[in-house]
C-alpha cells in the first residue's frame, strides 16, 4: 500500500509527556535523525525544575520542541504544527500554544479518569469537543507497545516504558526520517541489557509499521534536505559548545584550564562536560560555594592558568566581590553567566536576559569588565574563545553572558577547521621591567595591560591585593590623585578594547528608517521576524551586538543613521537604557519576560507596528 | 615525598631571614603581636631551603592579612574570608609551590568559615596560619567568633551573647590532618611548630595566640607571664606523658569514663598520665585535649595536636589528569569537536 506524500518546507513538532516518559530522549533522537537527513533545525527543550514532579500532574510535564526545514532557519518555531501528547497533563499544558488546524497525536491509553482528574479535566477532552479546531489522531500508544512486546521476557512496567520509542517510530514514519542511527543508538545505550535494547528497537519499529499500515494516518510528509554550506556538521547545544570553546581557548592559549564552579541550573552541564576532559589537562573543582568557585579560579589565574568560573544569575551575585578583586588585581578570569529567570531563585529552568546590568554594574566601586554575549548555541563556542582572548590580552575578568535558551537549545554546527581558530597565546613576564626592579603595574602602552608575572619566576616576587595600588609599582597607595588615575586607567583599558573588536555589522535594507538592535539569544527570533517583515514588502534593518562592553566603535554612528531603533529584550529594557544614555538615541523597547524565547510573530508585529507609527499611520 | 610544598626540582638554596623582608614599611600598631610572628616566619623561611619565588602568601582581610606585603615572596592580599578558596585554586594548579594562608579569627572563622572547613576536609596542600587575638582589630574593636562569652565591646555594650569557637576544636572536628597551636611571643616554639607544619603533606592548620595590645591587651597573659606560664602552658610533645607546671607536677590523664582531666602527678603516679600521640589516626582524643580550655582561660595545650597522613587533594587531582591522559592520550581538539554524531554536506 502506498500512501500519498505531501511535501512541506518546514515543520515544528513538540513532544510532551510526563517527566518520566522520556520526552527529552525522544526529542534528541528525532533531532539526530533529522540532522542526519540534512534538514536545518533548531530545538528547544522545556522541562520542569522538579526532578520528578508527581506523575500525571501539570508541573511534571516535560516538553521538547523541534523546528526543521528545507532551508536555513533561526528559531525552534513559534508554535507547534504537531503536538505529541503522552497524557492529559501534557495536552492541557501545551494546548494553548497550538494554532487552529494543528495536528495532535495523543496517547489515548493515558486518558483514564484518574489522569484526567490529575490534569484538572472535568470531562475527557478527546470526547467533549475541546479539540474540535485540531486534527486529532487518537493512538493507543501504551497498549500497542505492550502488544508489540508481549513475547518479551520483561515486566509490564519495562514494556510500558518503551512507549516513547513507539511514538518516535510513528513520527519517524510520518516525516520520512532515517532510522538506522536510532536502532544503533538503542543497541548501544542498552548494551548491558540486550533484552531491553531489543524491546525498544521492536517498539520503535512497531511504531513505524503502525504508521505505514493504519488508516489513521492517510498522508505522510517529506521535508527535503536544506541547502547548507558544505562541510562536516554535528548537532550541538549551547552549553556543550561553550565547554568545547573553553577547552579550545586553553589549547589556543597554551594555558591549562581550571574551572571552579558550584552546581546551578542551567550552568551545571558545563561543569559536567569539562570534568570529562582531563586528558586536555583540564582541572575541574566543585567548590563549596559560588564564592569559592570564582576565588579558586582567580587563584589559579594568579598561578598562570586560564581560570574560569561558571554560574547563573544568583551565583554571579555571590561572586561580585571576587570579580571586583579580579578587576583590581588585573588578572585574566572568565566568568560565565548562563542567565535564567530572576529575581532571586525565579524560574531556574527558564530563560531570561536580565543579568546585563548586574554583570556590568553589580560591583562596588568603579569596576569595569568586558562583556561578550553569544547569539546561537554553536556561537557559544566562538564566544568563549573571544572572551578568553580579551581576558588574556587585557588581564581582566571578562563576563560571558549566555542564557538558558542557548544553553539547552541546539542546532547543526558546521565544525570549524581547528587551524583557522585564532591564536590567543599570551606571555608571562620573565625579566625586571623598571631599572632592575619589577613593577607589577607598569602597563603596556597600547593595551594598558599590566605584566603577568607568575609565582615561580625568579626575581619578580611581588605582592598584589585589593587595596588601591600606586600606578606602576603596585605598592599600597592612598594618594588621592593616584586613585583617580588608577580608576581612569582601568576604565580606559576596558574602553580601549573597542579598537580591538569588529565593528557591528548591519544587515541594512535600502530605504529603511528602522533598525532592530539585539543582543544574545534574541538573534534567532529577531532574524526570523525581520524576514517575515521583509516578506511583506516592508523595509527594516537589523544589527546584533556580540560585545556589550565595550560597545563596537561604530555603534553610535550606526544608530544615528536610523530614524527609529527598536531593541527587543527578555528584560525590562537594559540594553535600551545603556544605548539611550550612551548615545542619546530615543530607542524603544519590546520587552517581555515570560521565561521563554520571543516568537518571530510577536516581534514581526512589533516591527510593523513601529513602522506604521514611523510612517504616521 | 612528593614535589609539593615548594621543593620542586631545584637544589636547596641558602637564604637568610633578611632575604624574606620586603621593602614595604610595616604598618601594624607598635607592640602588636603580629611583629613577633612576622619576625619568626621570616627567620624560619630560610630553613625550608625553598627559593623565594616558589613561596606564596595568600591572605584575606584584617590586621593579620597585611602580612603578605611584608614578605619578599609572591603574595596576594585578597578579600575577606576567601583566602583558603583562592589558595586552593593556586595550589592545585601549581603543585610546585609552597602556599601559605595568613588569616585571623574573624577572617577564618566568621566570614570565611565555610572555606576554612572545606580546605581542611579536602586536605589541600596549604599551610594555614590563623592569628587569633579574640577581637576585631582592623574594624576597631568588635567581638570576634573567638571572644569569650559576655565580652563587652563597642558592638556589645552589655556583653556578647555568642558562644565562642575554639579554633583547634573546629579544625579537629572537620578532621584536619595537621592541627597545632602556638604563641606569638614564644619564638622557639612557634618556629618548631612552623617547621612541622611545612613538612606536612596536605593542609596544616596552626592557631597562633596573638596579642592585640590596643583592643584586647593581655588576652593570653596566663600563658605568657613568667609567674603564671608554667601552670597554664600544657606543652604537647609526641610520645611523652603530658605534664606541665614548674616542676612538671601537674599532668593530664584519661579517665575510665572517657574524659581527659588535669591531675597532680603525685596523686595518680606518672604511669597514669596520658602519653601524647600526634599520629593517632582517630581525632577524638586530640579533640578532647583541645577542650581542656576554651581560649587560654586556664591550663591550655600548645604544640601539635594532630599530624596524620591522608591523600592530598592536589595530588589526587593531578593523578586523575595523568590517568586520563595515559588512558586516552593527550586530548586533541579536532577529535573532540568531531566526537559526536557528525554528518557531511556537499
Amino acid at each position: 500500500m502506498t500512501k500519498p506524500v505531501q511535501v512541506l518546507d518546514r515543520v515544528t513538532i513538540r513532544f510532551a509527556g510526563d517527566s518520566g516518559d522520556g520526552m527529552q530522549l525522544t526529542g534528541d533522537r528525532f533531532t539526530s535523525e533529522t540532522a542526519a537527513f540534512g534538514n536545518d533545525l533548531s530545538t528547544l527543550p522545556d522541562f520542569p525544575a522538579e526532578i520528578r514532579a508527581p506523575a500525571g500532574s501539570i508541573p511534571g510535564v516535560s516538553g521538547f520542541q523541534l523546528h526543521f526545514a528545507d532551508h536555513d532557519i533561526l528559531t525552534p518555531g513559534d508554535a507547534p504544527d504537531v503536538l505529541v501528547a503522552m497524557n492529559p497533563a501534557a495536552l492541557k499544558a501545551n494546548l494553548g500554544d497550538l494554532p487552529k488546524g494543528a495536528s495532535l497525536i495523543v496517547n489515548t491509553d493515558s486518558f483514564t479518569a484518574r489522569n484526567l482528574d490529575k490534569a484538572g479535566y472535568a470531562a475527557n477532552p478527546l470526547e467533549d469537543g475541546t479539540l474540535a479546531d485540531h486534527q486529532v489522531h487518537p493512538v493507543p500508544l501504551t497498549s500497542m507497545t505492550l502488544e508489540a512486546l508481549k513475547e518479551f521476557d520483561i515486566s509490564k512496567k519495562e514494556a510500558e516504558r518503551a512507549k516513547n520509542m513507539f511514538a518516535l517510530g510513528l513520527m519517524s514514519w510520518l516525516y520520512h526520517r532515517p532510522t538506522e542511527a536510532t536502532v544503533a543508538y538503542l543497541e548501544k545505550k542498552f548494551a548491558s541489557r540486550p533484552v531491553i535494547a531489543k524491546a525498544n528497537v521492536t517498539a520503535f519499529k512497531a511504531g513505524w509499521n503502525y504508521g505505514e499500515t493504519t488508516e489513521a494516518f492517510a498522508v505522510s510528509y517529506e521535508i527535503k534536505p536544506a541547502k547548507l554550506t558544505p562541510g562536516t556538521y554535528r548537532n550541538i547545544s549551547g552549553n556543550l559548545a561553550l565547554a568545547y570553546g573553553l577547552v579550545a581557548a586553553s589549547q589556543l592559549s597554551g594555558l591549562p584550564l581550571f574551572l571552579g564552579a558550584y552546581p546551578i541550573t542551567p550552568a551545571s552541564d558545563i561543569l559536567h562536560e569539562l570534568s570529562k576532559h582531563k586528558a586536555f589537562g583540564v582541572r575541574t573543582f566543585q567548590a563549596e560555594d559560588e564564592i569559592a568557585g570564582v576565588g579558586a579560579a582567580l587563584g589559579a589565574a594568579f598561578g598562570g592558568a586560564l581560570g574560569v568560573t561558571t554560574s547563573s544569575g544568583p551565583g554571579i551575585a555571590l561572586k561580585a566581590e571576587t570579580i571586583g578583586l579580579g578587576v583590581s588585581l588585573e588578572l585574566p578570569l572568565l566568568v560565565i553567566d548562563i542567565q535564567r529567570s530572576g529575581p532571586s531563585t525565579g524560574m531556574p529552568t527558564k530563560t531570561e536576559q536580565a543579568d546585563l546590568l548586574q554583570v556590568l554594574y553589580g560591583r562596588n566601586g568603579e569596576a569595569p569588565v568586558p562583556v561578550v554575549a553569544p547569539c546561537t548555541p554553536s556561537d557559544c563556542f566562538h564566544a568563549a574563545v573571544e572572551a578568553a582572548r580579551i581576558a588574556l590580552k587585557y588581564r581582566t575578568p571578562v563576563v560571558l553572558l549566555s542564557d538558558g535558551y542557548l544553553a539547552n537549545g541546539s542546532e547543526p554546527w558546521l565544525l570549524p577547521d581547528v587551524a583557522s581558530l585564532p591564536d590567543i597565546s599570551t606571555s608571562f613576564a620573565t625579566e625586571p621591567n623598571h631599572e632592575g626592579d619589577f613593577w607589577p603595574y607598569l602597563r603596556d602602552e597600547t593595551t594598558l595591560a599590566r605584566p603577568w608575572a607568575v609565582p615561580g619566576t625568579p626575581g619578580l616576587e611581588h605582592r598584589i591585593g585589593g587595596l588601591e595600588k600606586a600606578d606602576g609599582t603596585g605598592n599600597i597607595s592612598y594618594d588621592p590623585d593616584n586613585h583617580d588615575r588608577m580608576i581612569n586607567l582601568r576604565a580606559a583599558k576596558v574602553a580601549g578594547i573597542a579598537a580591538d573588536i569588529p565593528p557591528v555589522e548591519v544587515d541594512h535594507q535600502d530605504g529603511s528608517g528602522l533598525l532592530v538592535l539585539g543582543w544574545g539569544s534574541t538573534y534567532g527570533p529577531i532574524g526570523a521576524a525581520v524576514r517575515r517583515v521583509r516578506a511583506t514588502g516592508a523595509r527594516v534593518s537589523v544589527a546584533h551586538l556580540r560585545h556589550l562592553n565595550p560597545f563596537p566603535a561604530n555603534l553610535g554612528e550606526v544608530l544615528a543613521a536610523y530614524d527609529q531603533v527598536l531593541i527587543p529584550e527578555m528584560n525590562l529594557g537594559q540594553l535600551r537604557m545603556l544605548v539611550r544614555s550612551r548615545y542619546l538615541v530615543d530607542a524603544v523597547g519590546y520587552n517581555k519576560v515570560r521565561g521563554l524565547p520571543f516568537k518571530a510573530e510577536e516581534l514581526a508585529d512589533a516591527i510593523i507596528g513601529l513602522l506604521d507609527e514611523g510612517a504616521g499611520k | 615525598m612528593t614535589q609539593g610544598n615548594g621543593h620542586g626540582n631545584g637544589a636547596a638554596v641558602k637564604l637568610t631571614g633578611k632575604d624574606f623582608k620586603s621593602d614595604q614599611e610595616v604598618r601594624w600598631c607598635p607592640g602588636c603581636g603580629d611583629y613577633a610572628i612576622l619576625s619568626a616566619v621570616q627567620g624560619f623561611m630560610p630553613s625550608l631551603g625553598i627559593p623565594r619565588e616558589r613561596i606564596v602568601f595568600v591572605s584575606g582581610i584584617g590586621c593579620s592579612s597585611r602580612f603578605p606585603y611584608y614578605m619578599n615572596t609572591y603574595g596576594m592580599h585578597s578579600i575577606h574570608g576567601r583566602a583558603p578558596a583562592i589558595a586552593t585554586g593556586l595550589s592545585v594548579t601549581r603543585p610546585d609551590l609552597s602556599v601559605w594562608v595568613i588569616t585571623g579569627d574573624g577572617d577564618a572563622l566568621s566570614i570565611g568559615g565555610n572555606h576554612l572547613i572545606h580546605a581542611l576536609r579536602r586536605n589541600v596542600n596549604l599551610k594555614i596560619l590563623l592569628f587569633n587575638n579574640q577581637i576585631y582589630g582592623l574594624t576597631k574593636g568588635q567581638y570576634s567568633p573567638t571572644s569569650e562569652l559576655g565580652k563587652v565591646t563597642k558592638s556589645t555594650p552589655m556583653g556578647s551573647l555568642d558562644h565562642p569557637f575554639n579554633p583547634v576544636s573546629v579544625a579537629l572536628g572537620v578532621e584536619a590532618t595537621f592541627v597545632a597551636r602556638s604563641i606569638d611571643s614564644d619564638r622557639a616554639h612557634l618556629t618548631e611548630v612552623l617547621g612541622k607544619a611545612a613538612a606536612h603533606q596536605g593542609t596544616a592548620f596552626v592557631e597562633i595566640y596573638q596579642n592585640c595590645n590596643i583592643f584586647n591587651d593581655g588576652a593570653f597573659d596566663l600563658l605568657k607571664e613568667p609567674d603564671t606560664r608554667a601552670d597554664n602552658q600544657i606543652r604537647l610533645e609526641h610520645g611523652k606523658p603530658i605534664r606541665f607546671g614548674k616542676d612538671g607536677e601537674r599532668g593530664v590523664r584519661l579517665t575510665d569514663d572517657c574524659r581527659v582531666e588535669l591531675v597532680d602527678v603525685a596523686d595518680v603516679g606518672e604511669d597514669a598520665l596520658l602519653v601524647h600521640d600526634e599520629h593517632r589516626a582517630e581525632p577524638s582524643l586530640a579533640f578532647m585535649l583541645s577542650r581542656l580550655s576554651h581560649g587560654a582561660d586556664g591550663p591550655t595545650p600548645i604544640g601539635v595536636f594532630r599530624d596524620v597522613e591522608r591523600p592530598v587533594y592536589d595530588e589526587l587531582m593531578s593523578e586523575q589528569v595523568e590517568a586520563a591522559t595515559a588512558r586516552q592520550g593527550r586530548g586533541e581538539l579536532a577529535k573532540l569537536l568531531h566526537g559526536g554524531d557528525t554528518w557531511q554536506l556537499g
